[in-house]
């Protein structure tokens, strides 16, 4: 590693605190080069972040990034990951929620005005809805484009959705040089 | 900065909207940009005005889209880092850092001392020159043209610092998953320690060209106000953040590549306004300009690369004679680097802010998704709260002092 990474042990205590004080709220943890990933439900989104803003242990005062995932052939289609950061408490922590197609998830711009334009670019790139988003329209590519273009079914060369097979991974452009 | 109490200086600004006022009237949509010579590229800004008043502002993006996250999900993680020359422009050398760090965190991998310091190097010369170059064109936007002439001189100087460092002046693609590209140039030290001397010099003078002139102050001071609360709440970071008072740096919180080992202030302002803006970012590279010091000073010998034949490319004598190396050049260049399974996050403090990398590795060559936490974008969403309410004309010293790359916006 290179240069002490931040120390995992803190947001680890806010993990405990979380599920002390929110029964149920975290369903998986992970961790990984000393960042700890918590999946929490869906529907309990906006509750979690309220709690992990105002907590004085938490302290996640800034929300730096959101990003939108797209998977083929899972339970779930997407997962959404919201990167919190204090600032008082120089802790990191990320935040999974899963949903499927049909789904949307609670905006998070009530906890963080600096949510807004993030969602927004995972709602155009990767097609995740978020409720309540004062502002959802596409903020990347042109307003009437058709497509969310970092779904795993839309190839890189932009081959439109409906020429190919449903549920099937896109051509993956590149990756597949050496079967050529 | 608390020694610069900043002079009084009388209120050019109008009265609020709403206040009965020949200058208010009826509402007046017009269009800024994409092609503005204020707007440094290509940003869109929908504005409603009020007289001269700006009601309200829409920023329209993705002019510059070309679909990175996309591309790189279908490329190698050596072959993404010339598409990270593209992001911010201006600091291709603090991007290529940025992303190569992310992806050695999944590898999990520490570069050799060497390796790192020349790293540091490479952020703090790009830090020099994106704000030389945000120096000059703000400036320049808001009518003193005399210090784009004087920062542009000094960039040149470090264009071609970088050019003799990485073979090119902007596409530099000069990190490589474990290490660099190739070692330092004969010479290339004296030439930065010679630019680190003249280089103070010009800064003293841009500052008293800018620092207490009164035009500059009046078009700054007060202009594209952002309390802390709201700018931490909105997200931003790098100067911006640093200008309202929040001593918040990548380097100094999460520091990477050893700068937890250097010497340096993190300045900030007190008002969040446009002129602390510029004190801050003026600041910043003079405590470049100490690390750059520092670095030559300790700049050890050794390799630059992680001797590990499934991450870094062989000698190429050794390729040519032996066997081994030949089959390990092959694959590595027809394989990939194969990652764990995983995902990594890593930031580091660029020019602009908080420059971030998400990697989803499925343990393929390439990421199942790359996330770029571009400052810009961030950044730029604070252009509302800076700029509504104020004048049109400060909308430019708003755009200037936010220093958004839309390379970086529209990724």
């Amino acid at each position: 590693m290179q240069g002490p990474y931040v120390d995992p042990s803190p947001p680890r205590l806010v993990i405990d605190r979380l599920r002390e004080r929110l029964p149920g709220a975290v369903l998986e943890v992970s961790e990984f080069r000393g960042e700890i990933t918590a999946v929490v439900p869906r529907e309990r989104i906006l509750e979690i972040c309220r709690f992990l803003k105002d907590e004085p242990e938490a302290a996640f005062d800034m929300l730096t990034v959101l990003t939108g995932l797209h998977y083929l052939n899972r339970d779930y289609d997407y997962e959404v990951l919201y990167n919190l950061y204090s600032i008082p408490k120089n802790h990191r922590l990320r935040l999974k929620v899963r949903l499927k197609e049909t789904e949307t998830v609670d905006s998070v711009t009530p906890v963080w005005s600096g949510a807004n334009w993030p969602e927004r670019e995972v709602y155009d790139l990767v097609g995740v809805r978020f409720h309540g988003h004062p502002d959802l329209r596409r903020i990347i590519m042109p307003e009437d484009y058709p497509y969310h273009p970092l779904r795993k079914d839309f190839d890189v060369e932009g081959v439109p959705a409906e020429t190919r097979t449903p549920g099937r991974a896109a051509s993956p452009g590149f990756r597949d040089m050496e079967s050529v | 900065m608390e020694n610069l109490p900043a002079p009084q200086v009388p209120s050019m600004r109008p009265e609020p909207p709403g206040t009965e006022d020949a200058l208010h009237g009826d509402t007046m949509v017009i269009n800024m940009g994409p092609s503005h010579p204020s707007t440094h590229g290509v940003l869109r800004l929908v504005l409603t005005l009020d007289g001269e008043v700006v009601k309200s502002v829409q920023p329209h993006l993705g002019y510059l889209h070309r679909g990175m996250e996309k591309i790189a999900e279908g490329m190698t993680y050596n072959q993404f880092v010339p598409y990270t020359d593209r992001l911010d422009y201006l600091a291709p050398l603090s991007n290529n850092v940025g992303y190569i760090l992310a992806v050695e965190k999944l590898l999990g991998i520490t570069v050799p001392p060497r390796a790192q310091v020349i790293r540091v190097m490479c952020c703090e010369i790009a830090r020099i020159s994106a704000h030389l170059l945000w120096l000059g064109t703000g400036a320049l936007d808001l009518g003193a043209a005399t210090v784009f002439f004087h920062t542009f001189r000094e960039r040149e100087t470090l264009y071609n610092i970088i050019e003799a460092l990485t073979g090119a002046r902007m596409t530099t693609s000069y990190t490589r998953v474990g290490g660099l590209m190739r070692d330092l140039p004969d010479g290339w030290t004296d030439q930065v320690r010679a630019f680190l001397d003249t280089f103070p010099g010009m800064l003293d003078e841009i500052d008293s060209l800018l620092t207490r002139n009164r035009i500059w102050m009046k078009r700054t001071q007060g202009v594209g106000r952002i309390g802390a609360p709201e700018a931490i709440a909105l997200g931003l970071t790098g100067p911006n953040l640093r200008g309202c008072g929040v001593a918040h740096d990548v380097r100094r919180t999460e520091p990477y590549s050893g700068y937890d080992t250097y010497d340096f202030d993190v300045p900030v302002g007190s008002e969040g306004d446009a002129y602390d803006r510029y004190l801050v970012r003026l600041e910043e590279m003079r405590q470049s300009v100490r690390i750059l010091d520092q670095a030559l000073r300790r700049l050890p010998g050794g390799p630059i690369a992680v001797d590990d034949p499934k991450i870094t490319l062989p000698k190429k004598e050794r390729v040519l004679t032996s066997m081994e190396e030949l089959i390990e050049q092959f694959m590595l260049v027809t394989e990939g680097i194969k990652g764990p399974s995983g995902e990594v996050y890593h930031a580091i403090e660029a020019p602009k802010g908080e420059l971030g990398f998400y990697i989803r590795s499925e343990g393929d060559k390439s990421p199942y998704r790359l996330q770029i936490r571009s400052p810009s974008f961030i950044n730029l969403q604070a252009i509302e709260t800076m700029a509504v309410g104020g004048l049109l004309s400060d909308l430019i010293a708003v755009v200037a002092s936010l220093d958004p790359v839309m390379g970086e916006v529209d990724r």
